[in-house]
């Protein structure tokens, strides 16, 4: 562990991303003590205003204050990364075992599951799924989690492999440990670190999946605000309030670059040789 | 080579009869019917009818088994029934129809991809800390993390709005009709180059920083040393012995982003108003269009299954080993 933090520290970027991280998850906790408006509150009297001392960020159509929605929106963003990611996390962890441990036709079965996921552009999936059940951030969350498990399963699976030809497995066998506690006990905790990583660099992904959906007007639905919707509210009075479409893409390419900077500091501070297995995808 | 493609082929199809299950059933189990949205509310008594008449007419009233088995013999023949639209018009035609605009901007924007991020990720590889290394990298990053929907936004706002150099919407100009030959095709690529630009620009960031990590490893490699000692310029080092290995497992990487550069047509396509599958597919989606968005979904997979293929077998054919190890195995 002390190693892990003396590598890690050493990488500034990956610290600034750490340190934009938590800020991210302060400003989300404490949203309604932070926002200097009520984010909902309509002012009719200062529709579109341009930024200035009163409206940080200036105001949007219905004269409501675009920092304070801004700021409320972080909670959105936050959300949808952990849970789905969660959800995402769980799926893969367990299936990922499952094949791993089993083998045979067992893990053939899982494996194709994974390849048919793959090859499903998957955008188009969460369109038609979405289509079906009402958008809330709860089927946004679902939905995503449910999507984009497969790099876990294969990560674990991969671990699993290994681990499971090695001694301290084969001693517990032969004690006659039951196969859970096996799996739960011995391998799962040594198969952790590459799951973890791939977990902090799925969250960027998810929240640039939700704000996508959301733009689309598929997504966390008005009046709650996401950095997403405000972006699609503000795309129609670009020409005249550029700061209803700025300021929100802006959050979301921060978080986004701060959570990468941040997971590959700790991919590369916990074992250099992940690199090359775990990559990057969207 | 004919025998690794004939396996591949059938290792597809489970998949492919794969892909429209689990479309079917995600979509049919979900609740909301096209049905309600037509006749409108469901609380006012006079439409109870006309409902009933609807789910009769697209066959919703029958078991689900029997909707999907029903729908699986029709698409076999590339029959994906009518739309829910007011048109009525056959599915297939509607997909047709807009096809071609989608294929089109996707091998663009792939060709666009491949041109760029092989020298960039190669440049920055035999650099490796160099001033162009480093700005690469930190494009990457940012390439990365930016939305493609605000990067159209500012970009329209910039080339269409402030400085009105290029068309923001569509693929044709009003009077395109009345341009001469060449001013057509000119008009055409002046459409196109945001919407591609757009598109570009994550997956540019993802290959290029694969081709400079294969290459700084495929550099380390003990042929390489040899290539060297024995005297032969960097260039042909380069060129001919570390870019051509380098470059298999890119063939990977790139069929892997595939369905990522699809999926990123929806947001291109809506954004520039271009009548292509993806917005058809926002468009289907909004009206609950249930075979538009099914005929849709099916036809983007395969096509995704089909490139992936192809995929497949271009590796087979730059890299030998994997032509013999798939046919000895299995």
């Amino acid at each position: 562990m002390s190693a892990f933090w003396r590598t890690f520290r050493k990488n500034r970027l990956a610290v600034a991303g750490g340190a934009i991280v938590v800020l991210l998850v302060l400003v989300a906790v404490f949203a309604p003590l932070l926002a200097p408006w009520d984010p909902h509150r309509p002012d009719v009297k200062r529709m579109l205003e341009d930024p200035s001392g009163r409206h940080l960020l200036g105001t949007d159509q219905l004269g409501r204050d675009v920092l304070s929605r801004m700021i409320h929106g972080a909670r959105v963003s936050l959300a949808v990364g952990f849970v789905s990611v969660g959800i995402a996390a769980l799926i893969g962890i367990v299936l990922g075992a499952v094949a791993g441990y089993k083998g045979g036709s067992t893990d053939g079965a899982i494996m194709r599951l994974v390849d048919l996921m793959l090859v499903f552009p998957s955008f188009f999936l969460l369109l038609a799924v979405l289509a079906f059940l009402r958008p809330s951030i709860w089927t946004i969350m679902t939905v995503i989690g449910l999507t984009s498990w497969m790099r876990v399963a294969r990560l674990v699976r991969a671990e699993f492999l290994t681990l499971k030809e090695r001694e301290f497995v084969l001693w517990s066998h032969a004690i006659g440990a039951s196969g859970f506690r096996i799996v739960w006990r011995h391998i799962l905790p040594n198969a952790m670190a590459p799951v973890l990583v791939a977990m902090t660099l799925g969250i960027p992904a998810a929240i640039l999946t939700e704000s996508g959906l959301s733009f689309l007007g598929l997504g966390v639905q008005p009046p709650y605000a996401t950095w997403g919707n405000i972006l699609n509210e503000g795309k129609d009075a670009i020409e005249i309030a550029w700061w209803l479409s700025f300021y929100p893409g802006l959050a979301i390419l921060v978080t986004v670059l701060a959570y990468n900077l941040f997971g590959e500091g700790i991919r590369d501070a916990l074992d250099p040789r992940l690199r090359q297995a775990m990559g990057r995808g969207r | 080579m004919l025998l690794y493609a004939l396996r591949r082929l059938l290792l597809a199809l489970p998949l492919l009869i794969g892909i429209t299950f689990v479309s079917f059933l995600v979509i049919h189990l979900a609740p909301g019917d096209p049905v309600e949205l037509q006749t409108g509310d469901p609380s006012i008594e006079s439409s109870a009818q006309a409902q009933k008449m609807l789910r009769e007419l697209y066959g919703l009233d029958q078991p689900l088994h029997r909707q999907y088995w029903n729908w699986l013999t029709r698409i076999v023949r590339l029959d994906f029934g009518r739309s829910f639209a007011p048109d009525g018009r056959p599915v297939i035609q509607k997909i047709s129809e807009r096809l071609p605009v989608t294929l089109l901007l996707n091998v663009i924007e792939l060709l666009v991809i491949i041109a760029l991020a092989i020298p960039i990720g190669v440049l920055s590889a035999t650099r490796q800390h160099s001033l162009f290394d480093k700005v690469t990298t930190v494009f990457v990053f940012v390439g990365f993390a930016t939305p493609d929907f605000w990067l159209a936004l500012l970009l329209m706002m910039l080339f269409g709005v402030q400085l009105g150099w290029l068309p923001i919407s569509g693929l044709r100009s009003l009077n395109w009709e009345y341009l001469s030959f060449w001013k057509q095709h000119l008009d055409f690529v002046a459409h196109l180059l945001l919407p591609v630009i757009v598109a570009t620009f994550g997956g540019l960031a993802g290959l290029s920083r694969y081709m400079r990590q294969s290459m700084l490893e495929v550099v380390r490699q003990d042929y390489i040393q040899s290539a060297r000692a024995k005297g032969l310029a960097e260039r042909v080092v380069i060129r001919k012995h570390a870019l051509r290995n380098a470059l298999l497992p890119i063939v990977t990487i790139l069929a892997l982003s595939l369905p990522g550069l699809i999926g990123g047509s929806v947001i291109v396509e809506s954004i520039f108003a271009i009548p292509g599958m993806g917005q058809l597919m926002v468009q289907a989606v909004f009206a609950r269009d249930y075979p538009v968005i099914m005929g849709n979904l099916v036809i983007v997979a395969t096509l995704t299954l089909l490139a992936n293929l192809v995929a497949d077998l271009a590796y087979g054919f730059v890299d030998p080993r994997i032509r013999l190890a798939g046919r000895r195995s299995r």
